[in-house]
C-alpha cells in the first residue's frame, strides 16, 4: 500500500503540538492522507470531512500560538461514528433510507469535543443503524480487518475501531447498545469503552435501542479513553435519560495502583466450551497481570448468563422496530418515487430503503410487541432483564471489577455468518449483559490467538469508570500488546 | 407483521425471514426456562423520573432549517400525497 505516516496516539499527538514539534494542520493533514491510502482497502469511513477539519485545525493552531489552547484535546484529529450528528454535515448511518440527509444540529457529544478544539476529521463506517456485529450491514460497503482484510472487524462501530487501529486516527467515538464498541475494539486490538447507562449524553445519537444505546470512546490505552471521556461525559438537560452526576477527571485517577480492588471472574464465562482456546488462554494471562500488580482474584457468579442474548434481542429488536417508524419518507430521508398514495409512500419508502439486517429486526420486534406475544416475549425479557441486573448487583457485593473475555472468538471471516443471523447474535454473548445492566465495560487488547487480537473485558458497578480505566491503565503499563500494529496494512 | 411495519416485503424475503425468525424464535424460548414468578418487569436501569425544567422560551429549530431534509416540501411544510379525495371534500 502507499506509504503514508501511522499517527501516533491522543497523548502522543498532544505532546508533539504542546512541543511544537508538530501543528494541528500537519497531524489532521497526515490523518486526511493515512485515510485516503489506506480506505480503499478498509472501507473504515463513510465520509471524510476534510475542508472543515483543516479549517478547524488551523484556529486551533491559532489558539496555541495565542497560549489560548482549549484542552489537551485541543487540535487532535478525532472520527465520529456516522449515527451522531453534526450540523451541516451528513449522517447516513449506512441506511439508503438517510441518503442525502444533512443534519440541522449538532449532537452533544460533539459539541463538547468541539468547544474542546477537537478536530472532526471524518465520519465513519458501520451495521445499518447499528444494527451487525461486522460491520458488513453497511449500505456502503462492509469494513475489513486491519489483522486480516478478509475478515470481519467485529460492528456495529467497526469503521470507529478500524480507524483508531490502523493509526488514522488517535481516537474515535463509538456506540455500543450489545457490545458494539468492545467487541470491534477486541476484534481490532485497540481499546473500547461503554460508560454507564446516562454517562454520556445520546442528544444527537441516531437511536436505535433507547434504553440500552450509549455513547463510548475508541483509543489505543486507557490514558488516551481517560482524556476522551472526561471530554464528553456529564449530564445535558437535552437527554432525560443522562444523569446528574458530577464527573471525575478520569485521567487523573490512573494512580498505577490495583492493590485494593478486588476482580471478580464469573464462572460462566470462562467454561471451556463455546469458547476459542487461544482466547481464554490470553485472557486468563490478562487476569494473572492484574493479579501480580496486586489485585485480589476471586470467582463469582452470573446464573442468567446463558439468557442473556436472548433477552437482548427481544428488548432491542422491540426498541428498534418502534424507534424506527419514523422513517416513514415524510420528514427526511429517502421518499419512494413511484409511490401515489400515502400508505404506498410508507411502504415503498421502508421497503427500498431499510437493508436486510434492518428489516429482519423490525419484523421481530413487531412481532414481540403484538398484541397476543407480548407477555410471552418482552414482558418476560423486561422479567429476565431485571434478573440479569440482580446478578450483578450481587456479584460486585463480592468483587470490584468482573473480568471476562469480550468476546467468544476472534475476528471471524467476511460473508462467514451473514447467512445465519442467529450465529452472529451468539457471538454477543459476553456483551450484552453490560447493556441489560446499564453498567460500564472496557475492552483491551490482552494478546494473540492464532494472529488475531483478543480482547479481556473489565466491568464496573454503576458509575464506576474510574476504576475500570485504573485497572485497564495498570494493565497496559505491564504489557504491550497494545502497541502491536496491524499486519496487513 | 409486515402489514403492521408498515414493509413490503418480496416473495423470496418473505421465504428467508420465516425462516430466520423461526430460528430465532426457537431460541428464545429458552427464557421459558426461567422462573419469573413475582419479578417486576425492567423497563430501564434508571429510576426515572420525569425531569422539569424552568417554563423559560429556547429558540427553537428554525422551521425553514426543519424542512430541508424533507422530499418535498413547501414554505415551511412538508408535503405528502393527497390523503383525502378532493371529489369528496364538502
Amino acid at each position: 500500500m502507499e506509504a503514508s505516516s501511522p499517527l501516533p496516539s491522543l497523548r502522543g499527538v498532544r505532546d508533539l503540538l504542546d512541543s511544537g514539534e508538530g501543528t494541528s494542520v500537519g497531524i489532521v493533514n497526515e490523518a486526511l492522507e493515512r485515510a485516503d491510502a489506506l480506505d480503499e482497502a478498509l472501507g473504515a469511513f463513510t465520509g471524510m470531512r476534510a475542508e472543515g477539519a483543516l479549517e478547524d485545525a488551523a484556529a486551533a493552531d491559532a489558539r496555541r500560538a495565542a497560549g489560548r489552547t482549549l484542552s489537551p484535546l485541543d487540535g487532535v484529529p478525532v472520527a465520529i461514528k456516522d449515527n451522531m450528528v453534526m450540523e451541516g454535515e451528513p449522517t447516513s448511518c449506512a441506511s439508503r433510507i438517510l441518503e442525502g440527509f444533512v443534519s440541522p444540529y449538532t449532537s452533544t457529544v460533539v459539541e463538547r469535543l468541539r468547544s474542546r478544539g477537537a478536530v472532526i476529521v471524518g465520519r465513519t463506517n458501520l451495521d445499518e443503524f447499528a444494527m451487525g456485529s461486522s460491520t458488513e450491514h453497511s449500505c456502503f460497503r462492509p469494513t475489513s480487518n486491519p489483522w486480516d482484510l478478509d475478515r470481519a472487524p467485529g460492528g456495529s462501530s467497526g469503521g470507529s475501531a478500524v480507524a483508531v487501529a490502523s493509526r488514522i486516527v488517535p481516537a474515535a467515538l463509538g456506540s455500543d447498545t450489545g457490545g458494539s464498541i468492545r467487541q470491534p475494539a477486541s476484534h481490532c486490538g485497540v481499546v473500547g469503552m461503554k460508560p454507564t447507562y446516562g454517562r454520556v449524553s445520546r442528544w444527537g445519537l441516531v437511536a436505535f435501542a433507547s434504553s440500552l444505546d450509549q455513547i463510548g470512546v475508541f483509543t489505543r490505552d486507557a490514558g488516551d479513553a481517560a482524556l476522551l471521556l472526561e471530554a464528553i461525559a456529564g449530564h445535558d438537560p437535552a437527554d432525560s435519560t443522562s444523569l446528574r452526576e458530577p464527573v471525575p477527571r478520569f485521567s487523573e485517577e490512573l494512580t498505577g495502583d490495583i492493590s485494593d480492588l478486588v476482580i471478580g471472574l464469573p464462572r460462566e464465562y470462562f467454561l471451556d466450551e463455546g469458547v476459542d482456546p487461544g482466547v481464554l488462554a490470553a485472557v486468563r494471562d490478562g487476569v494473572s497481570v492484574l493479579e501480580r500488580a496486586g489485585a485480589k482474584v476471586r470467582e463469582v457468579s452470573l446464573p442468567h448468563t446463558r439468557f442473556a442474548v436472548a433477552t437482548y434481542y427481544l428488548i432491542a429488536t422491540a426498541e428498534a422496530s418502534s424507534n424506527l417508524a419514523r422513517y416513514d419518507g415524510v420528514r427526511y430521508g429517502r421518499r419512494a418515487a413511484s409511490a401515489t398514495d400515502l400508505s404506498q409512500m410508507y411502504f415503498l419508502s421502508r421497503s427500498e430503503g431499510f437493508g436486510e439486517e434492518v428489516k429482519r429486526r423490525i419484523m421481530l420486534g413487531t412481532y414481540v410487541l403484538s398484541a397476543g406475544y407480548y407477555d410471552a416475549y418482552y414482558r418476560k425479557a423486561q422479567q429476565v432483564r431485571a434478573l440479569v441486573l440482580d446478578d450483578f448487583q450481587k456479584a460486585f457485593d463480592e468483587c470490584d471489577v468482573i473480568a471476562t473475555p469480550t468476546c467468544p472468538e476472534t475476528a471471524f471471516r467476511l460473508g462467514e455468518k451473514t447467512g445465519d443471523p442467529l450465529s452472529m447474535y451468539l457471538g454477543d454473548i459476553y456483551t450484552v449483559s453490560a447493556n441489560l445492566a446499564g453498567i460500564p465495560g472496557i475492552s483491551v487488547p490482552c494478546g494473540m490467538a492464532g494472529g488475531l487480537p483478543a480482547g479481556l473485558q473489565l466491568l464496573g458497578g454503576p458509575l464506576q469508570e474510574a476504576t475500570l480505566l485504573r485497572a485497564a491503565d495498570v494493565f497496559q503499563r505491564l504489557t504491550s500488546h497494545h502497541t502491536a500494529v496491524p499486519t496487513a496494512i | 407483521m409486515a402489514v403492521l411495519a408498515r414493509l413490503s416485503l418480496t416473495d423470496a424475503e418473505v421465504e428467508r425471514l420465516s425462516t430466520e425468525l423461526e430460528a430465532i424464535l426457537d431460541y428464545v424460548e429458552t427464557l421459558e426456562e426461567v422462573d419469573t414468578t413475582d419479578v417486576r418487569p425492567m423497563s430501564h436501569v434508571l429510576p426515572l423520573a420525569t425531569p422539569l425544567r424552568e417554563d423559560r422560551a429556547a429558540a427553537p429549530l428554525d422551521p425553514q432549517a426543519a424542512v430541508v431534509n424533507a422530499p418535498e416540501s413547501a414554505g415551511s411544510a412538508f408535503v405528502v400525497p393527497r390523503v383525502i379525495d378532493g371529489e369528496e371534500e364538502g
